[in-house]
């Protein structure tokens, strides 16, 4: 058993304590929007944020997220409205199949608080997230467009 | 808001979903005195035909039979059913028919089935005449109302106008009347120039879902009582369960039961995935494996490298002339082996299927590239005929040819089996994924060429040794034993044309299927055949000093269309003017798919090993596009797919299994390591050829070709990292 802080809210999850975080959210939640792509921390398709920090939850243990702030894809908006990022990601019609979007705009959502203004090299450097269908061109092109929003 | 309309996967449409007899059909049947027959959606509203539906207040249903997989066939089919309609485009929306629906009205959506670039260009006709059929009706169920001759009524933008008095009237008002009309016998089709919705850059229609994490996948179906299930097949294809210790995971927590599936397979099931997977990894299982675990790459390539010899059996894909004795008395010849591996297609969603089965009904939840195929697996696998049984297809987290396999679904219907009553999802790992693909296939190739005495290409001689696709999954389609899709590029005619002359040609295929099953990777035979004649091309143009556009230009004078895509592509990248200080440029062109693509690259290399790209430009003819944002996206997405199988990729076997399990054994391009895709798309009208494969073709090629520029060094094998060539 765990509290978890998702989205503002206080959970009450009944999970082993090394249960990873990734699928406490999916199956004990109930918050699909996070995906599972490896289960070992490369991919990025699980990517939420740990009190701000883009982490990947499938690579952390629910034990360790108790008591921090996690936030999920479907806690991205704010009253109603979508964050600039997947306003961004709107405009630029930036997703294909979209299975990694999820995880990417986590990523993205922590850079740019991070460093407002990103340059291409800062992009290449935070995000490493993995696209199959290959739409690294739009994601480059809407980061920078949500970056001067 | 554009929407896709997703099944809901509440408890509520779980009960209607499962409580509508027959088929599954959200559909009722309304029959009126004497007229003909109205078909209703589920919310009552009237199908004008089987593409179309209006909602009273002009929202316009668009049916579309094939899958989204993230190539955007959704947008673009809709468009053209939508240009042909004339309604508003701001009011449209979509949704699948199901497989189920589809074998209760006599295939009246056609083929379901998404791959080899085909849900465009296979039915586009179709779906274009069911937009154009409707809108014909909408106006005469107007005309008749107003009692006016319907020649003298036009529509646009779901709004009907009597040219002559100015009246007007909506989709929605007249939508009833027009559902009881016969349907015009004949429509005429737009010309494509006179396009307004297909032919632009619309946005997609399935994009805010995808940003929100609301989209559902397969992964993410939820049903109430819903366990979920882990599974491991025998890793040695081919093999067999032999036996489990059962007794030593029955007591962890969540595990409800352990089930055999098939004759090679167990499967954990329990509360949460999570659970189902910790439990099947402490499992402890006994396979046969049979004779095919002595297999390993070694010895495939062993077995292929035989077959390069002239001396073995080949299939002949193309002749002309005799290229072999023009070669035997060459006054100069050049040879050159290739190769290329196995890969894997690795959708960032691993391979899943949700069942619920009872003796009287199963029902699937799942991604797949065809439908009818999932509907046919779920009969065969739930033995029910097709009335007991339905297919809801979702969302694909990617496809890229592996989810018009249906392994998945057999096996979650087995799992399902077992269980009557309670809905399971199978969720494969992702090691589980690496382990059980369905490979792209293995092949070397032979290339010999030969120059007379002022160096003019005399002969060519392609012997392409190694796997055929079909032969596994398609035999019925081989040709008196021959795979004819082995020569894709390199055929004499069709869709995947070669685009030289040489005055003896000959490519043939030395057959030869080890154990690994094969399957459909975008862009299938068009991978290693762009590669080894593109990158042989260049080898062929070096050794005579020629430049290598040049030198294709003089083979290709009967092939213009080929030819236009590498001069497109040649004047966008430079080509013959000096490219920046350590940059290096190589091209490659190709035909797949029906249609025409080129495409160059420019890097530079450091160390010898270090490549960053710094430039791509490909360019496209596929006839027409129907919508050119998408078509951009494509030709992106195949340069990241096909450069990531250049440098990261290759499935090696040992053992008899496949030997990566995961993104750390099989990488994958990230957004540092790809450049922006610069797109020359020239669509010359009269033919429709496929997107979403074709340019994948020629990435490979390119980048190789200029990494010859770049160094001198001649790479015939890939991936590069068996090379220790990477990335900058």
């Amino acid at each position: 058993m765990a509290n978890l802080t998702i989205n503002g809210k206080t959970i009450n999850v009944d999970v082993e304590d090394d249960t990873p975080l990734l699928w406490a959210i999916r199956e004990n939640v109930g918050l699909t929007g996070t995906k599972y792509g490896c289960g070992i921390a490369l991919c990025g398709a699980c990517t939420v944020h740990v009190d701000g920090v883009a982490m990947r939850s499938c690579g952390m243990t629910v034990s360790e997220a108790v008591g921090k702030q996690i936030t999920t894809i479907e806690g991205l908006a704010s009253n109603g409205a979508l964050h600039k990022v997947q306003q961004a990601w709107v405009a630029n019609d930036v997703p294909q199949c979209g299975y990694c979007q999820s995880g990417m705009i986590m990523a993205v959502a922590a850079l740019l608080k991070e460093k407002p203004k990103p340059t291409d090299e800062d992009i290449n450097e935070a995000i490493t997230n993995i696209c199959r269908c290959g739409t690294f061109q739009q994601v480059r092109e809407a980061i920078h467009a949500a970056a001067s929003a | 808001m554009n929407q896709h309309v997703m099944p809901k996967l509440n408890r509520r449409a779980f009960v209607i979903g499962t409580a509508a007899a027959g088929a599954g059909l959200a559909i009722g049947l309304d029959i009126p005195f004497g007229g003909p027959t109205v078909v209703r959606a589920a919310d009552g509203s009237p199908e004008v035909n089987v593409w179309v539906v209006i909602r009273p207040d002009n929202t316009t249903v668009i049916r579309i039979a094939r899958s989204e997989m993230g190539q955007g066939t959704l947008t673009g089919l809709a468009q053209l059913v939508a240009e042909e309609l004339e309604c508003d485009w701001s009011k449209v929306i979509t949704e699948y028919p199901t497989p189920g629906q589809s074998v209760a009205r006599k295939r009246a959506w056609g083929d379901f089935s998404t791959g080899g670039s085909r849900g465009i260009r296979s039915s586009q006709e179709y779906v274009r005449k069911g937009g154009a059929t409707a809108r014909v009706m909408l106006i005469q169920a107007a005309a008749n109302d107003w009692k006016v001759p319907a020649s003298e009524c036009t529509a646009t933008n779901s709004v009907i106008t009597h040219t002559p008095s100015g009246k007007t009237t909506t989709y929605g008002k007249v939508v009833e009347a027009a559902a009881k009309l016969e349907p015009p016998a004949d429509v005429k089709l737009k010309d494509p120039k006179d396009w307004k919705i297909a032919g632009k850059g619309l946005k997609r229609l399935d994009t805010v879902d995808k940003t929100t994490g609301a989209m559902i996948y397969g992964a993410d179906v939820k049903l109430p009582g819903m366990l979920n299930a882990a599974i491991k097949d025998c890793p040695v294809f081919g093999g067999k369960l032999k036996s489990f210790d059962e007794a030593k995971i029955t007591g962890m927590k969540g595990v409800k039961k352990v089930v055999k599936v098939g004759d090679s397979a167990v499967a954990v099931v329990a509360d949460t995935w999570w659970h189902a997977k910790t439990a099947l990894d402490a499992l402890p299982i006994v396979w046969d494996e049979g004779e095919n675990a002595k297999v390993s790459s070694e010895s495939i390539a062993k077995w292929l490298a035989e077959g390069l010899d002239n001396s073995q059996p080949a299939y002949i894909g193309n002749q002309n002339g005799d290229a072999k004795a023009t070669i035997a008395s060459a006054a100069k010849k050049v040879e050159a082996v290739y190769n290329y591996p196995y890969q894997n297609h690795v959708t960032m969603e691993p391979m899943n299927a949700t069942a619920l089965y009872t003796p009287d009904k199963c029902e699937v939840w799942c991604g797949t590239q065809n439908g009818e195929a999932a509907f046919a697996a779920t009969m065969e696998a739930a033995g029910l005929p097709a009335e007991k049984c339905e297919v809801h297809k979702l969302i694909l987290g990617g496809g890229f040819g592996r989810r018009g396999m249906t392994d998945y679904v057999r096996q979650a219907v087995l799992i399902a089996k077992q269980m009557p009553g309670t809905p399971v999802k199978l969720l494969w790992s992702r090691e589980e994924d690496m382990a059980q693909g369905k490979f792209h296939p293995v092949t070397q190739c032979k290339l010999t060429g030969a120059f007379d005495a002022d160096n003019n290409l005399t002969a060519l001689h392609v012997r392409l040794s190694g796997q055929s696709i079909l032969y596994t999954v398609r035999p019925a389609a081989l040709v008196n034993g021959m795979d004819t899709a082995a020569f894709q590029g390199l055929s004499p005619s069709g869709d995947a044309a070669i685009g030289y002359s040489v005055p003896n040609l000959l490519v043939e295929h030395s057959m030869r299927n080890p154990h690994v099953p094969p399957g459909f990777w975008r862009g299938v035979n068009v991978n290693q055949n762009a590669i080894y004649m593109e990158c042989f091309m260049d080898e062929l143009a070096h050794s005579v000093g020629q430049d290598p556009v040049e030198f294709r230009r003089k083979l290709m004078s009967k092939h213009p269309k080929h030819l236009a895509v590498l001069n497109a592509v040649a004047e966008k990248i430079g080509w013959g003017k000096p490219a920046p200080q350590g940059v290096y440029r190589g091209i490659a062109q190709v035909m797949g798919y029906g249609s025409y693509v080129a495409g160059a690259a420019e890097i530079s290399v450091t160390e010898g090993s270090k490549i960053k790209v710094h430039r791509i430009v490909a360019s496209t003819d596929p006839g027409y596009i129907v919508n050119p944002a998408q078509v951009e996206r494509q030709i992106a997405g195949s340069f990241v797919y096909g450069l990531s199988a250049l440098f990261y990729g290759g499935c090696t076997v040992k053992d008899g299994k496949m030997e990566q399990t995961n993104f750390d054994t099989y990488n994958s391009m990230r957004i540092a390591e790809m450049p922006k895709v610069e797109c020359v798309m020239v669509p010359s009208g009269g033919f429709w050829g496929g997107v979403g494969e074709p340019t994948i073709g020629v990435a490979a090629p390119a980048v190789l070709n200029a990494y010859f520029a770049a160094t001198g060094k001649r790479i015939r094998s890939v991936p590069l990292k068996d090379q220790n060539i990477t990335f900058a």
